[in-house]
């Protein structure tokens, strides 16, 4: 089942990067469509790893959430940035619980801490992260746990 | 036209926020706090860029493509972040912590 799911995604994929609709360019797709599964069939790398489906319609919501914190965040950096005299900063190191039961999930929450502008992950380990925040104010927002809740929990592999 | 104009808004809006970015790496004070100066130009500035790009494009293949350098800088761009911060403090770079937070905060009591 996942083979199949695989190799229609990397046709689909192959047929959205090049256009082309001609008999002879679409069997040479399907051609290396074939040879790439066969090879990671081979390479033994089509498994949950891949793409989390089941996690599809929340994964989508949470990117939503995401974005938005992305958002709150740059702004709230940018004005740290432009304020003038000494910069308004107060950088602090704080150590998070794990909140997340899953690989997956852990490093959705961990990726996502870093991309929002102003905490950084500096280590994550089985039942800590630890953290680099700019501000007291991106610290405490952290650990009000409120990403934590939002980031989806993979179920599937838990283990 | 209201097209052409929004592209141009993102594309500008993207480019000075680069450029706060770059003065934000200049003021703040060490290697953390600077990576998350860094942090703005990797967001909200890539993402701004690619969107007015898209603009440009409209509904065709290379806007699809766009997205896929969107994707693509999302989910590799926090794990260079991480790389880097995570190779500073295993080499021992404490970080400069604010006076009054100090206790508050744990030191990093790595060798």
């Amino acid at each position: 089942m996942r083979t199949i799911t695989a190799a229609s995604l990397i046709f689909l994929f192959w047929f959205m990067l090049s256009g082309h609709t001609g008999a002879l360019l679409i069997a040479l797709g399907v051609l290396s469509t074939l040879l790439s599964v066969y090879l990671a069939k081979r390479m033994n790398i089509i498994d949950h790893e891949g793409y989390p489906f089941d996690l599809s319609v929340r994964l989508l919501r949470y990117f939503l959430y995401l974005g938005k914190e992305i958002l709150i965040s740059n702004v709230d950096v940018i004005k740290r940035i432009l304020t003038l005299g000494p910069v308004d900063i107060s950088p602090q190191v704080i150590t998070l619980p794990a909140a997340k039961k899953t690989d997956l999930s852990q490093m959705i929450y961990a990726n996502s801490i870093t991309l929002t502008p102003g905490t950084v992950t500096l280590e994550l380990s089985n039942d800590k992260i630890i953290v680099h925040a700019l501000s007291k104010k991106g610290a405490a927002d952290l650990q009000t746990g409120e990403m934590a809740r939002a980031v989806p929990d993979n179920v599937e592999l838990s283990s | 036209m209201i097209l052409e104009t929004l592209s141009w808004l993102c594309l500008v809006l993207g480019g000075l926020l680069g450029v706060i970015g770059g003065i934000g790496m200049h003021r703040f004070p060490d290697f953390y706090t600077r990576l998350h100066a860094i942090g703005i130009t990797d967001t909200l500035c890539a993402a701004l860029f690619l969107i007015g790009l898209a603009f440009q494009a409209g509904l065709t293949i290379a806007s699809f493509k766009l997205f896929l350098i969107f994707a693509f800088i999302f989910f590799t761009s926090p794990t260079a972040s991480h790389l880097l911060a995570n190779a500073a403090m295993l080499g021992g770079l404490k970080p400069v912590l604010s006076d009054d937070d100090v206790a508050n905060s744990e030191q990093l009591d790595k060798p």
